[in-house]
């Protein structure tokens, strides 16, 4: 091996590395506030990624009827749950924020389909048609189970990841699709060449990296999630509205699922289907970061999206394989690391 | 002990139905696949449900067992009846290599380790070259019995839900015991059950072992059934599957795997089936509308379908009062009786900076009680901890009967006769009071996970269970006997605590805060049952608040004050000693 291939190789693992620490990071969020852990996290990739492509190519796509059928039923449960003490104000926001938003963005989209609209257009376009789907799920199918086991969290969870990743060949058929570029043009440094497209990759990781840190360091929002991490009960007691801290969570999750999509539908051809194996590498990265570390989920993420590169070149075959066994040793580390000091748990 | 009745009627319907006239063919393969996923479902009933560790990694235990039968009958030429050991001993073996990495795995690691070598063998099944590859194995041969060749559908019927019930009654069985009850304990953390002697990870290999099992025999079954294997059904989704189809049926149940196996195969059956002639077109839809009634499923019923059934049944009327003539013998004593029965020496135990435990030296003699009390965060259970073994000291030594036991585990602390009860009662919620109390007589019962599904343990059980049930009577428990544990208000439980711990046979007992939640006559009848136990010639440590309680009580004290002894005496002495009046009321009075 010449250090060209292995810069290269170094280079590609870099690149998927920072989609596993992108989604990573929303794993470990999504699990420390709800203890959801989010099997669809692959969904909101592809749906983010393929509605955007389908979009730039002048296609309907159909997540966005989605994401109004999704709010309409999520309309319902909240008037279901407030039914006894129904009044006004709760109605017209129950119905503006679940019904006339996505109304107003499947119009939006219908606008614009079918007459290719600009690249900046379509990614606004598909976050905020993913962010929609990723909020309305959370009230829908996980906040009537908020007071149930991680267990069975988990169930619905693969439930959801069945449901949608039916919907999405449903919404985009099996074919794969790929999508233009989101910056393009590349410059070379020595022997690698760098495209604007891995360059936006390296960025918006990073961005969101910081992001995230500032968001739970410095605001009150932020500060309530961690909180209802640590402790529901004494989050709620202290008046932190635990249902909010979940939307939050299901909200940055979707949006960095779909923005994860759209960073990588460029590079590769993704299917309805391809979600699921990228999620799990995420996964991968966030078991390894402990599920509780930002910092580490990424570094580990790096680690994977390595690892991935040079075994897809020495030994493709048994890529996944020593991609997935290779937590094995990781996680008895951990546990030996820090053996449990249990207490109660319920 | 659960009556048999209903699992024969139930043997009877499931032997009939083939033989119900006109009986669709359709229907049997529908049944045969019940039948294997219920095997496995079981398993995951048993790890997930009761053991509390989940495991996505069991269809891979399914695929050793299928392709351990189909390499060896179709290369080796094999008879299928010689490969089902085989593919049994295989998925054990590997459940215990793969066990032994991963039970150790703590909390949410161990779920997400099973995932991963899940992922990784589904792999590794379609890259080997002698497993076929992507292609598997084909022209397996059918099962046969003389020269009844089970070809069809309808003939290996009997063989997977023979196989079904018989795995359900050995696993019942298995519940219903000894092993079992330690079993049962796993799941509320690991702390109570070790200090009763349960050995914890040789317990969760054992139901991760037993788990794998099933999915062999499962796996075997199921090659023989479809007469060839390829990864496709042993991969990750396989293994999430399996998952929720006991989460649904009811983990903790194990006729909720079964039921739960009936409702997932069956309802994607019919969405399969019916479902493109509402829907004609695409063909996901299935997939779609089976994802959003697990969820609907969950929302509905989220312990699951089986107790939600259940709890429309009349309520069951209390089980029998066991024998308490049967006696079960003493804890074997070890020799060379001193006086001293616990010697602390200098104890100390550091957290990082904080030292709980600052090099604090008591005794407790023989028929006697101590008492060790302090403010709140003296360092009063972090000593208990350290004498039973959950926690080791930075330095110092704590003897028992004149010999050393530093660091030993909890389960050798227990087996020289000093047993305990916990200042948070760690009792198992969903079992009696008597299941629970007969966890403490655990060391003194010997048989093993195989004599319990055989039922070789009764008179051994019996034995134990009378033990128990003498001293829920003891502590005055008798009439709560078979009601569940979580059930009784907090002051009662940690009656219970109590009871479990005088199954040990101990000769010193340490109690963390008995008295907190009793009523003052519950008080008085505990210190009346504390003094005839000293008189019967045991010691008591304890650990109290309640200052009335102690000074009546104790024959000595011992005051600790931020992990330091400030004070040793007699109940008399000790009220008026100024260090200890500073401690509690912060100034010198």
């Amino acid at each position: 091996m010449n250090t060209t291939i292995m810069l290269f190789l170094l280079q590609d693992g870099i690149t998927n590395g920072a989609i596993y620490a992108l989604l990573g990071l929303a794993l470990v969020l999504v699990f420390a506030v709800t203890r959801v852990i989010l099997i669809p996290q692959g969904e909101f990739v592809t749906y983010g990624a393929l509605t955007y492509a389908s979009l730039a190519s002048g296609q309907m796509p159909g997540t966005a009827k989605l994401a109004l059928a999704m709010g309409i039923v999520a309309c319902a449960f909240d008037l279901f749950v407030a039914r006894k003490a129904l009044h006004g104000r709760l109605i017209l926001r129950s119905i503006l924020a679940n019904i006339v938003l996505p109304a107003i963005v499947l119009a939006v989209t219908l606008h614009f389909a079918g007459q290719k609209p600009p690249v900046a257009v379509c990614i606004a376009l598909s976050l905020l048609i993913v962010a929609m789907i990723g909020l309305f799920l959370y009230r829908i199918a996980f906040q009537p189970l908020a007071h149930t086991s991680v267990l069975v969290l988990l169930i619905a969870s693969v439930g959801v990841h069945l449901a949608l990743q039916g919907l999405g060949l449903l919404f985009f058929g099996a074919e794969g699709q790929r999508g233009p570029p989101v910056l393009s043009g590349a410059f070379t440094a020595g022997s690698l060449r760098f495209t604007g497209q891995s360059l936006t990759v390296y960025g918006i990781t990073i961005a969101f990296i910081v992001g995230l840190w500032l968001f739970f360091g410095l605001t009150l929002y932020g500060k309530a999630l961690r909180a209802t991490a640590v402790n529901r009960l004494g989050a709620r007691l202290a008046g932190i509205r635990t249902t909010l801290s979940g939307q939050i969570a299901f909200l940055l999750a979707s949006v960095i699922g779909a923005l994860s999509g759209i960073m990588i539908v460029p590079i590769t051809t993704l299917y309805y289907d391809s979600g699921f194996l990228i999620g799990l590498k995420g996964f991968v990265a966030a078991i390894i970061g402990g599920l509780v570390s930002y910092p580490l989920t990424a570094v580990a993420a790096l680690f994977v999206g390595i690892v991935e590169a040079f075994s897809s070149f020495y030994a493709s075959n048994y890529k996944e394989v020593i991609v997935f066994m290779l937590l094995i040793p990781v996680l008895l580390l951990r546990s030996l690391a820090a053996p449990a000091v249990e207490e109660e748990k319920d | 002990m659960q009556s048999r009745l209903p699992i024969l009627i139930f043997a009877l319907v499931m032997a009939a139905i083939p033989f119900v006239p006109g009986m669709p063919p359709f229907w049997i393969v529908l049944l045969d696949n019940i039948g294997l996923t219920a095997l496995v479902a079981m398993g995951l009933v048993l790890l997930t449900g009761v053991g509390g560790l989940t495991s996505f990694g069991q269809a891979a235990f399914v695929g050793f067992g299928a392709y351990t039968t189909a390499l060896l009958t179709t290369a080796y030429g094999l008879s299928p009846w010689l490969t089902l050991p085989l593919s049994l001993v295989v998925s054990g073996l590997l459940a215990v290599l793969l066990g032994l990495v991963t039970v150790r795995l703590s909390g949410h690691y161990l779920p997400l380790g099973t995932l991963a070598w899940g992922l990784g063998l589904f792999y590794l099944f379609s890259k080997l070259e002698f497993l076929g590859r992507n292609d598997g194995i084909s022209a397996i041969p059918p099962l046969s019995i003389g020269s009844f060749r089970m070809l069809d559908p309808g003939s290996i019927y009997f063989a997977i839900w023979v196989a079904v019930i018989i795995s359900a009654v050995l696993t019942m069985n298995l519940l219903d015991s000894r092993t079992g009850r330690a079993i049962r304990a796993l799941r509320r953390g690991h702390v109570a059950a070790e200090a009763f002697g349960v050995h914890t990870p040789r317990a969760k290999l054992l139901v991760f072992i037993h788990a794998a099992v099933l999915a062999g025999l499962s796996g075997w079954l199921y090659a023989h059934l479809q007469r060839a294997v390829n990864p496709t059904p042993f991969g990750a989704q396989a293994g999430i599957e399996y998952l929720f189809i006991a989460v649904v049926g009811g983990a903790g149940y194990v006729w909720g795997g079964v039921l739960g196996a009936a409702i997932v195969v069956i309802l994607k059956e019919v969405l399969q089936s019916y479902l493109p002639l509402i829907l004609p077109g695409s063909g996901q839809v299935e997939t779609i509308v089976f994802g959003i009634m697990l969820v609907a499923l969950l929302q509905l019923a989220p312990g699951g379908v089986w107790p939600w059934l259940m709890s429309f049944l009349p309520e069951r009327t209390s089980g029998r009062k066991p024998d308490t003539s049967l006696k079960l013998d003493a804890r074997l004593r070890s020799p060379g009786q001193s006086s001293v029965l616990l010697h602390v020496e200098k104890a100390r135990k550091q957290f990082g900076g904080v030292v709980a435990v600052n090099n604090v030296s008591f005794d407790v003699q023989a028929r006697e009680i101590v008492a060790l009390i302090g403010p709140n965060g003296a360092g009063k259970s972090t000593t208990f901890n350290l004498i039973t073994g959950v926690l080791s000291a930075t330095s110092g030594s704590i003897s028992v009967l004149g010999k050393t036991v530093d660091n030993a585990p909890p389960q050798e602390i227990v087996k020289l006769g000093i047993s305990r009860t916990f200042q948070h009662v760690k009792l198992v919620p969903d079992m009696t009071v008597l299941e629970n109390v007969a966890i403490g007589a655990h060391l003194r019962g010997h048989s093993g996970p195989l004599a319990s599904m055989l039922r070789l343990d009764r008179a051994d059980e019996a034995k134990l269970l009378a033990e128990a049930a003498r001293q829920i009577e003891r502590v005055g428990l008798a009439d709560q006997m078979h009601q569940l544990a979580g059930s009784l208000s907090l002051g009662q439980q940690r009656i219970v605590e109590i009871a479990r711990a005088l199954c040990v046979d101990p000769m010193l007992l340490l109690l963390d805060e008995p008295a907190a939640g009793l009523r003052h006559m519950e008080k008085q009848q505990l210190a009346k049952l504390l003094r005839d136990l000293r008189d019967g010639g045991m010691s008591v440590l304890l650990v109290e608040h309640d200052m009335g309680f102690v000074m009546n009580l104790a024959d000595r004290i011992v005051v600790l004050d931020f992990g330091t002894k400030i004070a040793e005496g007699t109940p008399a002495t000790i009220k008026t000693n100024p260090e200890v009046i500073k401690a509690y009321l912060g100034v010198a009075a």
